[in-house]
C-alpha cells in the first residue's frame, strides 16, 4: 500500500492523532502524537491490509534550538513489502514516552540504545539499562549540547594538542 | 653435525648469568590471546605460518596469568579501558606491554569520538609503539624484535644486590 493509503487508514481510524505525512520522500513519514504511539504501532501490526511485521530500526533526533526531541520508527511489512516512518516529538526536558517493546520485541534493545545516547526514557520497558556506554557514564553524548567530561573513571579524555584544535 | 656432537660434551662456554636469563625471557616471550579490532587480525597474520613469530619464541597464551606480553591490538573503548587494566593487572611481572596500532596509540582515527579511549598508555604503561592502520605483520614482528632488545638490556641480578639483600644477611 502507498504511503497516502497508510496515512488515510491511520486518520481515519485515529482521528486527531496522526498528522504532517511527507510521501515525496525516499522513506515516506508522518507525525505521531505520543500518546497514541503504541495504539499505533499495534494497529499498524494488526491490520490485515497493513501487516507491518518488522520494526526495522528505532532512533532519535535532537532539535535543540526547538526543544524538542524526536523518536523515530521505521516500520516494514514483508508480506505487503511497504514501508513507513513514524516520528514522535517530545520535549528535551522530560524525554518520555511508552516502550513498544509489547508491540515488536526488539524494541527493547531498540530503545536502551537511544535511552544510552539520547536520554529518552520509555515508560514500561522491562530492563531500562544502557546498553553500549558503562554503566556509570555521566550524560548522553548524541545530544547537541553534551559536553565531554574531563576524564572518565580516572582516564583522562585528553587528545594531542594538534587533535584538540580540529575540535569545535 | 657429527663432529659437533661428540665434541658438545667437552665445549665450555661463559657468559653472565644475566644474558643467560635474559636471553631464556626474550626468547619465550608468550604473548596474551587478546584482541580489540581489526589489528587483532593482523595479530592473527602475525602469529599464522608467514610471519610466524612462533621462531621467536612468542607463543599466545589464553590467560593473562600465563602471559609475558600484553600486545593491545585495536580501539580501546573506555568500557574495554577497565577491562584491559585489569587484564594487566593479572598478569605476572615481569610483564611488557607493545601498543599495536594507531588506535591503541593515541585513539587514532577514532580519537574525536566521546566513547574512545585516547591511548592505551593512559591506562598501562607501554614498552613497545607498533604504528601503523593496522600494521602489517613485519611491523608487529619488529616491535617484538624491539621488546627482545629491551629485555636483553635487563640487568635483574644486579638491580636486586644493593645493600638490600646484605642488611638481611647481616
Amino acid at each position: 500500500m502507498e504511503a497516502k493509503g497508510i496515512y488515510a487508514r491511520l486518520e481515519q481510524r485515529f482521528p486527531g492523532k496522526v498528522s504532517g505525512l511527507k510521501d515525496a520522500v525516499a522513506d515516506p513519514l508522518l507525525m505521531v502524537d505520543a500518546q497514541a504511539i503504541v495504539e499505533v504501532g499495534r494497529f499498524l501490526r494488526d491490520e490485515p491490509e497493513l501487516r507491518f511485521e518488522i520494526l526495522s530500526d528505532l532512533t532519535a533526533l535532537d532539535f535543540p534550538k526547538e526543544e524538542k526531541l524526536q523518536v523515530v520508527y521505521h516500520l516494514y511489512s514483508y508480506t505487503f513489502r511497504h514501508q513507513v516512518v513514524l516520528k514522535v516529538d517530545l520535549s528535551r526536558e522530560a524525554a518520555c514516552v511508552s516502550t513498544m517493546e509489547g508491540v515488536w520485541k526488539v524494541a527493547n534493545w531498540f530503545e536502551r540504545e537511544v535511552f544510552d545516547l539520547f536520554g529518552v526514557v520509555f515508560d514500561g520497558h522491562s530492563d531500562l539499562r544502557r546498553i553500549l556506554l558503562p554503566e556509570d557514564w555521566e550524560g548522553y553524548p548524541l545530544r547537541k549540547d553534551y559536553v565531554e567530561q574531563e576524564e572518565y573513571d580516572g582516564i583522562s579524555t585528553e587528545r594531542a594538542p594538534l587533535v584538540e584544535k580540529l575540535l569545535r | 653435525m657429527k663432529p659437533l656432537l661428540n665434541s658438545l660434551p667437552e665445549t665450555v662456554f661463559t657468559t653472565k648469568v644475566d644474558s643467560l636469563l635474559n636471553w631464556g625471557r626474550a626468547s619465550s616471550q608468550w604473548y596474551m590471546l587478546f584482541g580489540l579490532a581489526c589489528c587483532a587480525i593482523e595479530l592473527m597474520q602475525t602469529g599464522g605460518p608467514r610471519a610466524d613469530v612462533d621462531r621467536f619464541g612468542c607463543v599466545p597464551r589464553a590467560t593473562p596469568r600465563q602471559s609475558d606480553l600484553m600486545i593491545v591490538a585495536g580501539t580501546l573503548t573506555y568500557k574495554m579501558a577497565k577491562r584491559t587494566k585489569l587484564l594487566y593487572d593479572q598478569m605476572p611481572d615481569p610483564k611488557y606491554v607493545i601498543s599495536m596500532g594507531s588506535c591503541s596509540n593515541c585513539g587514532g582515527l577514532f580519537q574525536l569520538a566521546y566513547s574512545v579511549c585516547k591511548g592505551v598508555d593512559k591506562i598501562i604503561p607501554v614498552d613497545v609503539y607498533v604504528p601503523g592502520c593496522p600494521p602489517r605483520p613485519e611491523a608487529l614482528t619488529e616491535g617484538l624484535l624491539r621488546i627482545q632488545d629491551k629485555i636483553m638490556r635487563e640487568r635483574w641480578l644486579v638491580r636486586q644486590s644493593d645493600g638490600a639483600q646484605e642488611s638481611v644477611g647481616a
